[in-house]
């Protein structure tokens, strides 16, 4: 009789289980399903759009509603100009970041300051738009851009991407306020690396005579290069996709040109501007493109970056 | 000889340093900057009319009641959605994620959804629902913030069921007890201070997102507690009012912007706490 109810209650809790690890499976399998379900829908939308224009769509700076000519290399050269000079401005900075808050802050600091700085990824996106157009912008006009010109615009080679009307907003503003908000992202994975190097290797080249900085350059970064590089794609990956704050300050004209100081556009901010207001199929299908062409390029840059993130990961496993 | 090598190295040392103390101020300078503008602008626009009033037309004085009102109602709606679907994902790949193909290319795939450009989402919650339905709605937006809300709580799920101690789950697998209730009534619960941080952040980051509402929610200047009609929103209103060239709409933008900012970072640091507790008391 007692064996009978066991096995019956053995039974009902085998059952119970297969069921609670099929429902913890096929939530695990939505996540794939979701991804799966933005990719066809956004390819079936922009099927309009890939049958009239081709591949010329990636090249072609035009952008006509009025005449249904659509092309995507203004948007794709803002959003790649708006990233690069956000990462050339976010490296360095991050850098110090983390070496600050991996050697020198005292420890009572430490966790404040770094909390600090993770708030500044706390702060919405258009909440740096705003504060942007507001009070970025009219302070950038009036006080950096007029100095721009007069002294790196006048230069060879580099000197046209910094000449331009002192308008405050445009491609460079863009890249300013997309740099503060991607710091945070690349200095808190950096930190997160430096941490996983064995104290071992960085006590034998103290004992050895280095100086910090000698440490952080020679033994730090080329144990964590995988991962420090792994953060940057993150942040990169941030700045590409970012919306609102470009939105805010980037001038959305679809204009080629070739200073940093002339309004420009993203993908993301031509999306955010157009998407709700666009007539018609062909610019509809034009925009979801758009879209489908930012996720594809954030994607492998995200898969790139998680990919260097695990390698490192990996490592410090074996280390141990 | 040595000296000047040994200077040069000392110099470099200290200029190396400088740099760096001189980028953490750097971060430091535009929180605190970005902070200070928002409370100055924010502050005198904060009224009680805020709170007790409805988006006005332009050139007139109102609040933002409707706004904050729908902001709340979507993001819990929201979070109501994503969570339980991310908590049992995020449970799958901590217990059953040991063997096969799918929790490591699901922990990839989530990892990249965790930063993927939230504008897309919305496009793809327009593509399936918003244009199905015809027109703008709220549960479009509540949508796709559940969407977002999904993988950052499989990444802390998954996270702090790891952190938990497999002699928990041995002790009560000798006792006798099936995988499910281990699961449920001694893993999970173990975890749950962490798995709340979570859910906290998620909220965070869900109120202040903008994009993902443009194309789904988008905007209402009325009064609406129908979740199938456009509903107003705080991110979007404050996009459409700070873009608008009056000083009243303007001047709501910046009292929205401070709502949402500091109850944005109040949330940041009380997760922050709570995991802190959770982590010091282990």
């Amino acid at each position: 009789m007692t064996t009978a109810l066991r096995e019956a209650d053995h039974k009902k809790h085998s059952l119970l289980d297969s069921l609670f690890r099929n429902l913890t499976r096929a939530a695990a399998f939505g996540v794939l399903l979701l991804l799966a379900a933005i990719i066809v829908s956004l390819i079936m939308g922009s099927m309009p759009a890939i049958h009239a224009f081709g591949f010329g769509f990636l090249s072609s700076p035009d952008w006509d509603p009025v005449n249904n000519k659509f092309g995507a290399l203004v948007p794709i050269a803002g959003t790649l100009a708006t990233s690069a000079i956000a990462l050339i401005i976010a490296i360095p900075v991050s850098f110090g970041i983390a070496i600050f808050l991996t050697e020198l802050s005292p420890g009572f600091l430490r966790r404040p300051l770094g909390v600090a700085i993770e708030l500044l990824a706390g702060i919405p996106s258009i909440i740096y738009g705003m504060w942007g157009l507001f009070v970025f912008v009219p302070m950038f006009a009036d006080n950096v851009e007029p100095w721009l010109n007069s002294h790196i615009g006048v230069l060879p080679l580099i000197g046209p991407f910094f000449s331009g009307p002192p308008m405050g907003i445009g491609v460079l503003t863009a890249g300013i306020i997309l740099a503060v908000m991607v710091i945070p992202f690349i200095a808190s994975v950096m930190r997160d690396v430096f941490e996983v190097v064995p104290p071992l290797l960085k006590e034998s080249a103290y004992g050895l005579g280095s100086t910090t900085w000698e440490v952080m350059w020679k033994i730090v970064l080329p144990f964590t290069k995988i991962g420090v590089v792994g953060g940057i794609m993150l942040g990169l990956g941030r700045a590409l996709g970012e919306t609102m704050a470009v939105t805010f300050v980037i001038g959305n004209s679809h204009e080629l040109s070739q200073s940093l100081l002339m309004p420009g556009n993203s993908i993301a901010s031509a999306l955010a501007n157009e998407f709700t207001e666009a007539y018609g199929e062909l610019y509809t299908s034009a925009l979801i493109e758009l879209g489908l062409i930012l996720f594809f390029i954030t994607f492998v840059v995200l898969s790139l970056a998680r990919y260097m993130l695990y390698k490192l990961g990996l490592q410090e496993g074996k280390a141990s | 000889m040595n000296n000047s090598l040994y200077n040069r190295r000392r110099l470099i040392n200290a200029a190396g340093l400088v740099v760096s103390v001189l980028a953490m101020g750097f971060g430091l300078f535009w929180l605190c900057w970005i902070l200070w503008t928002l409370l100055v602008n924010g502050l005198p626009a904060l009224t009680p009319a805020v709170f007790s009033q409805m988006t006005p037309p332009p050139g007139s004085s109102g609040g933002l009641l409707n706004a904050i009102a729908g902001s709340l109602a979507m993001t819990l709606i929201g979070t109501l959605i994503g969570t339980p679907i991310g908590i049992l994902a995020g449970t799958f790949l901590a217990e059953f994620g040991q063997r096969g193909w799918l929790a490591p290319l699901t922990r990839f795939i989530n990892d990249v959804l965790l930063s993927a450009p939230s504008i897309v989402i919305g496009m793809f919650i327009y593509e399936i629902y918003v244009l199905k339905i015809g027109h703008f709605a709220g549960w479009g937006g509540a949508l796709a913030l559940a969407l977002l809300v999904i993988p950052i709580v499989i990444r802390t799920t998954e996270n702090m069921l790891r952190l938990v101690p497999v002699t928990l789950r041995e002790a009560a697998s000798a006792l006798g007890a099936p995988q499910w209730k281990i699961i449920n009534f001694i893993t999970l619960r173990a975890a749950r201070a962490g798995i709340i941080t979570g859910v906290m952040l998620a909220i965070a980051r869900i109120s202040g997102e903008t994009a993902p509402l443009l194309f789904t929610a988008l905007n209402n200047q009325f009064w609406s507690s129908n979740m199938n009609q456009p509903m107003a929103n705080l991110p979007v209103v404050i996009f459409q009012f700070a873009m608008s060239p009056y000083d009243d709409w303007q001047r709501l933008a910046w009292a929205g912007a401070l709502l949402i900012t500091f109850s944005v970072l109040t949330l940041n640091i009380m997760a922050r706490v709570l995991f802190r507790q959770k982590v010091a008391s282990h």
